[in-house]
């Protein structure tokens, strides 16, 4: 086996695992303040990489659609937030997340309804197609772009949570609601925000996948269960963890994929099984909250 | 008016009499309803549906409703044992009768196996693993093609007549396939009404009431949970089993998130945590699925947004709410 060969899967690992990181992230993020499961997170992924889709065709152009969707469908998720989420603030545990499912069946059968149910596939911008000599080897320009667009966000998020007063709100937030609240803090619009925000990052991965996965309404599931694992290894609620977890899991998927393909779907399920008996709370979370 | 205004004030205390009748003979009542059925759905093939889905949903009610275990994957162990009953009728050539307590075996092991991962974590962690661990399941059955036919399904393993005690059952004909179903069925039921009868049924609710004090009380509740996920998956195995049966084919989809995500909604629709919920919910579930798809193919939706207004409106489900109408029966769930 070609050393180079293995450093490129390498690569596309990680640029796979770049996509994870981002939707993991709002999955997390959202838990760790909210304490809720969003699962209609995949769902919400496959409606950014639509409304990419349609924004870019609207507006001519890819950039329009990478920044709109994320927006326009962050903005949709406060909307699930205020009317529905909402709420249930208080119930069960179990209610938000068995709402955001029913939330999900509505989501892709509107898609459905409006898009139709067969795949359309998502182009390429043209300034991002080909390959970069990378020096060992090519490398699609268009990957290379999503890793450092994953970056960038995750440093601008990073500085949003630890350098800015809106951080410190939503880090205090998180850890004791009922403070904030005493100390004259507007909890729910903070939750408001974060849903929102959340949401977002599950659009601007749908995004970003789009031109490497084919765009359907099913697409939302296997990418809930990626998300899932990945916040499992990492910890529910930690951003690190979902960093360092996302890129584990998209690496070992596209080096699994390079010897033994047909094990590739399976080995992060492994990955998360094997993590679970030893760490139950995954890599970087709390004890006591698994 | 007089007399009528008298004759309804006791109507609401011998409704509850009912109500408290029904629920002493539950297991009596439950088989009397599936018996007659099929004869009061429009279809045969619909009231098979019921029944078997009926099986699959009580098995996941021990698990979600007793237990207070949120899985979202139980479509693993009907789907398990759809395929194993078919494996080991068409490849192995077993009669049906050694097939079917094979296949509700393995698909326990299975349940083992997921449960001992899964049921260390809690809380919102357990949905979450017990999706990623069924897609597991799923992805395997995919690549292992040559034992399960892959995305085509399995096939060839028609079981066209049972044999019972010499006596030759056509099992082609749908009302002598209800009643033969309906013989699992009613296995299911006892076995299920017997466990929640058991102390062990009481240590299942303590734990979800309260499992901190369920811990202090000097149960194991690590060991009590395991129980009852291979119980419930067994009881849901059958439904597999009824299943496999009855379609001769085994259909991928039947792994699917998709199939986790229908079982999770007709308990709700029925009404966890009571005994005749999933029946309910599975019958209201797959007539509005058989109504809506008449006037809309994306009967999805409707069906969707009808379960959202359950968790926000009527959390407790159509059995549940009709209980809490009657209070003197909600004792007696």
């Amino acid at each position: 086996m070609d050393l180079s060969l293995i450093i490129m899967q390498l690569f596309s690992g990680i640029a796979l695992g770049a996509v994870l990181v981002i939707t993991a992230l709002g999955l997390t993020i959202v838990f760790g303040m909210l304490g809720v499961v969003n699962f209609a997170h995949g769902a919400l992924f496959m409606i950014g990489a639509y409304a990419g889709l349609y924004l870019a065709s609207l507006t001519g152009s890819f950039w329009w659609g990478l920044l709109l969707a994320p927006l326009l469908v962050g903005a949709f998720g406060m909307l699930i937030e205020r009317v529905l989420v909402r709420r249930l603030y208080g119930r069960s545990v179990d209610d938000p997340l068995l709402l955001t499912f029913g939330l999900s069946y509505i989501l892709v059968e509107g898609v459905r309804i409006v898009f139709g149910s067969d795949g359309i596939p998502f182009p390429t911008p043209s300034q991002l197609i080909g390959v970069v000599d990378l020096g060992f080897g090519f490398f699609p320009k268009y990957r290379l772009f999503v890793i450092a667009l994953v970056a960038v966000v995750l440093l601008a998020l990073w500085l949003m949570l630890e350098k800015t007063r809106v951080g410190l709100i939503v880090r205090a937030g998180a850890r004791d609601p009922q403070i904030m609240r005493v100390l004259g803090v507007d909890i729910g619009r903070v939750w408001l925000a974060i849903f929102g925000l959340g949401v977002g990052l599950a659009a601007l991965g749908g995004v970003l996948a789009g031109p490497m996965r084919s765009v359907n309404p099913e697409m939302g599931t296997l990418v809930l269960a990626e998300a899932f694992v990945v916040t499992v290894i990492g910890g529910l609620g930690s951003i690190v963890g979902a960093v360092v977890a996302g890129l584990m899991v998209g690496v070992c998927i596209s080096m699994v994929a390079l010897f033994a393909p047909e094990m590739a779907t399976i080995v992060m399920f492994a990955l998360m099984a094997a993590v679970l008996l030893v760490r139950p709370q995954g890599l970087f979370g709390l004890k006591g909250r698994a | 008016m007089a007399m009528q205004s008298s004759g309804a004030a006791p109507a609401l205390p011998q409704a509850q009499r009912v109500m408290a009748a029904i629920a002493d003979h539950r297991v009596l009542v439950s088989l009397v309803a599936l018996a007659l059925l099929p004869w009061l759905l429009p279809s045969k093939a619909l009231a098979v549906n019921v029944l078997i889905y009926g099986v699959v949903v009580m098995g996941y009610n021990l698990l979600f409703g007793y237990t207070g275990l949120l899985s979202f994957g139980h479509a693993a162990f009907f789907g398990t044992g759809a395929y194993l009953t078919g494996i080991a009728i068409g490849r192995f050539g077993l009669p049906w009768f050694a097939a079917v307590p094979l296949a509700i075996a393995a698909s326990t092991v299975l349940a083992a196996a997921i449960g001992t991962i899964s049921t260390r974590t809690r809380g919102i962690y357990f949905s979450m693993v017990t999706l990623a661990l069924a897609q597991l399941v799923y992805y395997v059955a995919l690549q292992a093609s040559s034992w399960t036919g892959g995305e085509n399904g399995l096939r060839g393993f028609t079981v066209d007549h049972v044999n019972l005690l010499g006596l030759q059952i056509n099992f082609l004909d749908p009302v002598n396939k209800y009643y033969v179903l309906m013989a699992f069925a009613a296995l299911a039921i006892w076995a299920q009404s017997r466990i929640l009868n058991s102390p062990f049924g009481a240590v299942i609710e303590a734990i979800r009431e309260n499992e901190q004090r369920a811990r202090a009380c000097g149960y194991d509740v690590e060991r009590c949970k395991l129980i009852v996920f291979m119980l419930s998956g067994a009881i849901s195995a059958i439904g597999g089993c009824m299943s496999a049966l009855h379609l001769s084919i085994v259909p991928l989809d039947i792994l699917h998130y998709q199939t986790s995500g229908m079982i999770v909604m007709m308990v709700l629709l029925g009404g966890a945590r009571s005994f005749f919920g999933p029946f309910i919910g599975a019958a209201v579930f797959l007539i509005l699925e058989d109504v809506v798809s008449i006037w809309t193919p994306h009967w999805q939706i409707v069906v969707g947004a009808i379960f959202v207004g359950f968790v926000l409106f009527l959390p407790k489900g159509i059995w549940g709410t009709l209980l809490d109408l009657l209070p003197a029966a909600r004792e007696r769930r």
